[in-house]
C-alpha cells in the first residue's frame, strides 16, 4: 500500500508551510501569516493570505490540500460543529519502535490528536454528522483512533437517524499498528452497512489524496461520491505499480477526472462550491420518495 | 531464521497445496462457478457450490500455481476487481440459497496495475467488507497460506476466521515493512517477527478464532491430515452458526469486527 510516500505536494498546516518540510522544520515555530507559498500544481508563487478560505491557487486554479480544522470551517454552518471523541488519541498495540514519538509529533504538527476530526453540525441548514480526515497527521493512515472515531461518528448517525459526510485523505492502513489497523477497514464498512440498512444517507467527499485501505473501504461506499478537482483516489500506490508493470504511469492516472471516466465518482465538484452542493444533496435525501 | 521468518517462507512455499486441491480434499460434488457478469472471470479467485457432510454450501477462494505457467494463469494468486466481484456474487448467491459460505485465503495480496485500478480495486474489494457484514448466511473463512492486506481481507470477514498452523497475515508484506522501517527489504525476516503475523499471535490477539495443525511431514505431503481436520471442525462449526437466530448471528458478526482497535480517551 501507499504507505507514507513523501511527494511533492505543498501541505498546508498551522506550523509550518514549507514544502516537503525536513523532521527539523517541523520543530521550528509556526511560519507567520502572509508569506508566499509555491503551488504544486503550476509552481509560481503565490500569496497565502490572497487563498483564504479556500487555498485555491490564483494563477492555476489548484487545490492545496486542508488540515480537518481548515475543512471544518470552510463546510460547516458558523458555530454548529460540535466535536464527538476529540480526546481519543493512539496507543502502541504491536509496540512498534519510537510510536510514541512519532505520535507526538504529528500531534504537534497537525493540532489535532489523531487523523481525524468528527462531530455533528449544520451543512447549510442540515443536521449532519461529519468525519473530516487530515492529511497533516500521518498521512491521514487508518490505525484504530481513526477507525474507532469514524466507526463511532457512524453509529452515531445511525442511532440518530442522520445522514453522514465523510471527507477523506489517506494514504491507506496505518502499518505501525500491524493487522488491528487492516480491521479498521472491515470495522467502519460494517458500520456503514448498518447505517445504509436504516435507510440514511452516505455522502463520500474524495480529497486529494485518498489511497490503501481507506479507498478499498468508506471512501468508495458511499451513496454519493464526490471528488474535488485532481483529487488523487486509488487502491494502490503509483510507485507500487510502476513497481509492478516495469512502466511509467500515463498523466492523469487515478485522478478524479480519471475516476469520474471510469465511474467511481459521481462529480467532481470546486472546493469553493462543495458546500452548497453538500447542503443540495443532504436536503434532497431528507425527502421521502413515493409521496406523489 | 526466527519462527515467523519460518512461517513466511512455508506459508509462500510453491508447493504449498491450493484452494482447488483443498477443496476437492474436504468437499464433495463440487461444481465451479466462473465470471462476476461484469467485465471477466478473473483466475485468481474460484468459487462454486459443493457438498460438506451431504448439505450444499457455497465455497470461494484465492487459487494460486504449483508452476510458473500456472501462476501466470492464477496471476499469482493476486485476484483483480473481477475476482472479487466474483466473490460477492457468489455469496450472494449463497445468501438467496441459504447455503453457508466457506472461503480460502492465500494471497500475498490484491493486484496492482493499471486495469486493476481502471476497473476500481478498492471498490471492489470495500464493497466485499460492506455485503458480507450484511450477509444473510454464515460465513467461515480459513488463511490456508499467505494473507496479504484489504486483498485478503476481502474474503476474511465472516463469522469465524481459522488459519492453518503455517498461514500468515499482514496489514502488508515484511518485505514492504522493512523497506518502509529501516530502509531495507532485506530485514524482511525482522519485520515478520515485529509484525506479529503468525497465527499463535493472531489468536492471541483475536484476529483469528482457531489454529488448524499441519502434519509434522508438511502440509503438502500430507494434506488429508488436515483436511479431515478442517472437514470435522466445519461440520461441527456450520451446525452452531446455522442454528443461530439470524439477527444473533450478524449482531455477533459486527461485534467480530468492531471490538477491534487499541486507543485511549
Ligand atoms: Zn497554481
Amino acid at each position: 500500500m501507499n504507505l507514507f510516500k513523501k511527494k511533492n505536494y505543498i501541505i498546508l498546516d498551522r506550523r509550518s508551510e514549507a514544502p516537503r518540510p525536513t523532521p527539523e522544520e517541523h520543530e521550528a515555530p509556526a511560519v507567520p501569516d502572509g508569506m508566499w507559498v509555491k503551488c504544486s500544481h503550476c509552481k509560481k508563487l503565490v500569496y497565502k493570505k490572497e487563498m483564504e478560505p479556500y487555498y485555491i491557487c490564483p494563477k492555476c486554479g489548484g487545490h492545496f490540500r486542508l488540515g480537518a480544522m481548515e475543512r471544518i470551517a470552510i463546510t460547516c454552518d458558523e458555530n454548529t460543529f460540535s466535536e464527538l471523541d476529540g480526546t481519543m488519541h493512539a496507543k502502541n498495540p504491536m509496540g512498534y519502535p519510537n510510536y510514541e514519538k512519532i505520535i507526538a509529533k504529528a500531534q504537534q504538527k497537525s493540532g489535532i490528536q489523531d487523523g481525524v476530526v468528527t462531530g455533528t453540525c449544520q451543512i447549510g441548514g442540515q443536521d449532519t454528522v461529519l468525519a473530516v480526515m487530515d492529511g497533516n497527521f500521518m498521512m491521514g493512515s487508518m490505525g484504530s483512533v481513526v477507525g474507532e472515531k469514524i466507526t463511532r461518528a457512524i453509529e452515531y448517525a445511525t442511532a440518530h437517524q442522520m445522514p453522514i459526510v465523510i471527507f477523506t485523505v489517506s494514504g491507506g492502513a496505518r502499518m505501525q499498528e500491524g493487522i488491528i489497523s487492516l480491521m479498521q477497514m472491515a470495522k467502519t464498512s460494517a458500520g456503514l452497512n448498518r447505517h445504509a440498512e436504516a435507510g440514511l444517507f452516505y455522502l463520500s467527499v474524495i480529497t486529494d489524496p485518498t489511497t490503501g485501505g481507506v479507498s478499498a473501504s468508506f471512501a468508495s461506499l458511499g451513496d454519493v461520491i464526490l471528488a474535488e478537482p485532481g483529487a488523487l483516489m486509488g487502491f494502490a500506490g503509483q510507485r507500487v505499480i510502476e513497481g509492478t508493470i516495469n512502466e511509467k504511469l500515463p498523466p492523469g492516472f487515478q485522478r478524479a477526472e480519471f475516476q469520474l471516466e471510469h465511474g467511481f465518482v459521481d462529480a467532481i465538484v470546486p472546493r469553493t462550491q462543495l458546500k452548497d452542493t453538500i447542503a443540495r444533496l443532504l436536503a434532497l435525501h431528507t425527502q421521502k420518495g413515493g409521496g406523489f | 531464521m526466527n519462527k515467523a521468518a519460518e512461517v513466511l517462507a512455508a506459508s509462500r512455499k510453491i508447493t504449498r497445496p491450493t484452494t482447488l486441491e483443498f477443496i476437492d480434499a474436504i468437499f464433495d460434488d463440487f461444481i465451479e462457478l466462473h465470471g462476476d457478469r461484469h467485465f471477466a472471470d478473473d483466475a485468481a479467485i474460484v468459487g462454486g457450490i459443493a457438498t460438506l457432510d451431504g448439505k450444499a454450501v457455497t465455497v470461494v477462494g484465492v487459487q494460486k500455481g504449483h508452476t510458473t505457467q500456472e501462476n501466470i494463469h492464477r496471476n499469482f494468486g493476486s485476484p483483480n476487481p473481477e475476482g472479487y466481484r466474483k466473490q460477492m456474487r457468489l455469496m450472494k448467491q449463497a445468501e438467496k440459497f441459504h447455503r453457508p459460505v466457506i472461503t480460502f485465503i492465500n494471497t500475498s495480496g490484491a493486484y496492482c496495475g493499471i486495469g486493476a485500478e481502471e476497473r476500481g480495486q478498492g471498490e471492489a474489494i470495500a464493497r466485499c467488507l460492506f455485503e458480507t457484514a450484511g450477509l444473510k448466511t454464515p460465513v467461515i473463512s480459513i488463511f490456508i497460506g499467505e494473507g496479504g492486506s484489504g486483498g485478503a481481507l476481502a474474503l476474511a470477514c465472516g463469522d469465524k476466521v481459522w488459519m492453518l498452523q503455517n498461514g500468515m497475515y499482514a496489514v502488508l508484506s515484511p518485505e514492504g515493512f522493512a523497506s518502509i522501517l529501516w530502509r531495507s527489504p532485506a530485514r524482511a525476516a525482522e519485520a515478520a517477527e515485529l509484525m506479529k503475523i503468525t497465527a499463535p499471535d493472531l489468536l492471541a490477539n483475536g484476529v483469528i478464532e482457531k489454529i488448524i495443525p499441519e502434519a509434522k511431514e508438511g502440509l503438502e505431503h500430507n494434506l488429508d491430515y488436515t483436511a479431515s481436520i478442517l472437514k470435522e471442525e466445519l461440520v461441527k462449526e456450520l451446525h452452531t452458526l446455522c442454528q443461530m437466530d439470524m439477527e444473533e448471528l450478524l449482531q455477533k458478526r459486527y461485534e467480530r469486527f468492531r471490538k477491534f482497535g487499541e486507543f485511549a480517551e
